[in-house]
């Protein structure tokens, strides 16, 4: 059983044209930095992206919509990047904006081996067209699917070689869940260790999630509204 | 008229000790700066956190530890962090007592639209949607009229819709109105305002039963 691998562009080398992906992180929070630059090195196109959010116009997920290497972006909140904004006005890239608990659960209900969920997000709106609803003890709820991605690109702050995983604060976010929802997992780690050096009680994501895992380099953690008080 | 500060100040007294409320961006986040002294409020972010602190100290500030507005935040103590199907799970099942949203429109049947303007504004419904389809207790914090003058209270929403029959109560710089079976239900009104500026800048139905009281603001 070989998981560790060198770095990001070892990770993703398989990653091809017109693959489904999903990547972790809550804004920029959290986010895979290292397989998103290797993915803007390797210029993989025509991908779909499933991620809460798209990036920002230089960095995150914003860095692959500049190179246009993105088909279609799933999420559910876009509000803070132009070049997406462009080109979604434009026409060039496809995109579907579903509810953020919704979202999660879908990553959750793959993870989980249930094929879908029932959730009340978007009833009576334009979510809801074109879906299967139903009513349970007089409320409605919409049926929707367990998502099928090629590739989980996550980020947590510490994980071991067998690919048991740890996050950091609120960067946890949609990170577990994504590991648990790709046919190929990727990790990549602030800190990566031998197994018995974490606390198997501190685990979020068991190993048995992870395919691939690397301890990355050169984290930016850029943030995005720096907010502070007097 | 109110400012954005003393929305956030009146929608503050709606809080009851032991309650967990979540925050909405823009005015809603304001309010976490009104908790009256002596209750125990927890605050809900739905990035994954129970127990959001104030903003940190210039030089404090954790990438790793942010709220739904993408701010650098702190945390108090016996707060506890977890992942999004978790964060949704817990405003799915009603365990969050208030949620406090901002929103372009409400109409008088408590209908919300927050989310889209076609064709000019696209960013998405976050967590919105989510949030209005579950929470018991849902108030709007708003302006009573867009950037145009027009009443953002309608008897139907004109936006994309972002929930159904979902708002309880809304707070506006002019008003507090509470969305009955019946309509809009006029509660209390700012300070400085009258009845009939409100029903003039109101285009859903808005009752008015008998004499409508001032909101009083605790110095």
């Amino acid at each position: 059983m070989r998981k560790v691998y060198l770095n990001g562009d070892e990770a993703i080398h398989d990653i091809s044209n017109g693959s489904i992906i999903m990547l972790g992180g809550f804004g920029l929070c959290g986010i895979p930095e290292n397989c998103i630059a290797a993915l803007e090195k390797k210029g993989t196109k025509e991908l779909t992206c499933i991620s809460n959010n798209a990036g920002v116009d230089d960095f995150g997920i914003g860095l692959l919509l500049k190179k246009k290497q993105l088909k279609k972006m799933i999420a559910s909140y876009v509000g803070e990047n132009r070049e997406f904004e462009r080109q979604l006005l434009s026409g060039e890239l496809e995109v579907e904006l579903i509810p953020q608990g919704t979202l999660a659960t879908r990553c959750m209900a793959t993870g989980y081996g249930m094929p879908a969920i029932f959730t009340p997000a978007g009833v009576g709106t334009e979510v809801a067209t074109g879906k299967e609803s139903r009513v349970f003890n007089g409320k409605e709820y919409l049926l929707e699917y367990a998502f099928d991605a090629d590739f989980a690109l996550v980020k947590a702050w510490k994980g071991d070689s067998f690919g048991n995983l740890i996050y950091r604060e609120t960067a946890r976010n949609f990170n577990p869940l994504m590991a648990m929802a790709g046919k190929i997992t990727i990790a990549e780690v602030e800190e990566l260790v031998a197994p018995g050096e974490l606390n198997p009680n501190e685990i979020h994501t068991p190993g048995i999630y992870v395919h691939r895992i690397f301890q990355g380099s050169n984290y930016e953690k850029r943030i995005e509204q720096r907010t502070v008080r007097n | 008229m109110l400012d954005k500060n003393q929305i956030a100040q009146r929608i503050a007294r709606e809080l009851k000790d032991g309650y967990y409320v979540n925050l909405g961006i823009g005015i809603p986040t304001l309010v976490a700066n009104y908790i009256p002294e002596g209750i125990t409020v927890t605050l809900q972010s739905e990035n994954g956190l129970l127990g959001m602190g104030a903003f940190p100290l210039a030089g404090e500030e954790d990438a790793d530890l942010i709220n739904a507005g993408k701010q650098t935040i702190t945390t108090l103590p016996g707060s506890a962090f977890f992942d999004s199907a978790m964060s949704f799970g817990m405003i799915r099942a009603g365990k969050v007592n208030l949620t406090v949203l901002g929103a372009m429109e409400v109409s008088e049947s408590g209908d919300i639209a927050s989310w889209k303007i076609p064709g000019k504004l696209v960013k998405g419904m976050g967590g919105a949607m989510d949030l209005v389809a579950s929470a018991k207790n849902i108030i709007v914090a708003m302006m009573h009229t867009n950037s145009k003058g027009e009443s953002k209270l309608l008897s139907k929403c004109q936006l994309p819709l972002t929930g159904i029959k979902c708002v309880k109560k809304v707070v506006t710089d002019l008003a507090v109105i509470e969305i009955t079976d019946k309509g809009f239900l006029l509660l209390e009104k700012a300070p400085g305002v009258s009845v009939e500026e409100i029903k003039n800048k109101t285009f859903g139905k808005l009752i008015v039963d008998g004499d409508i009281p001032d909101m009083i603001f605790e110095q």
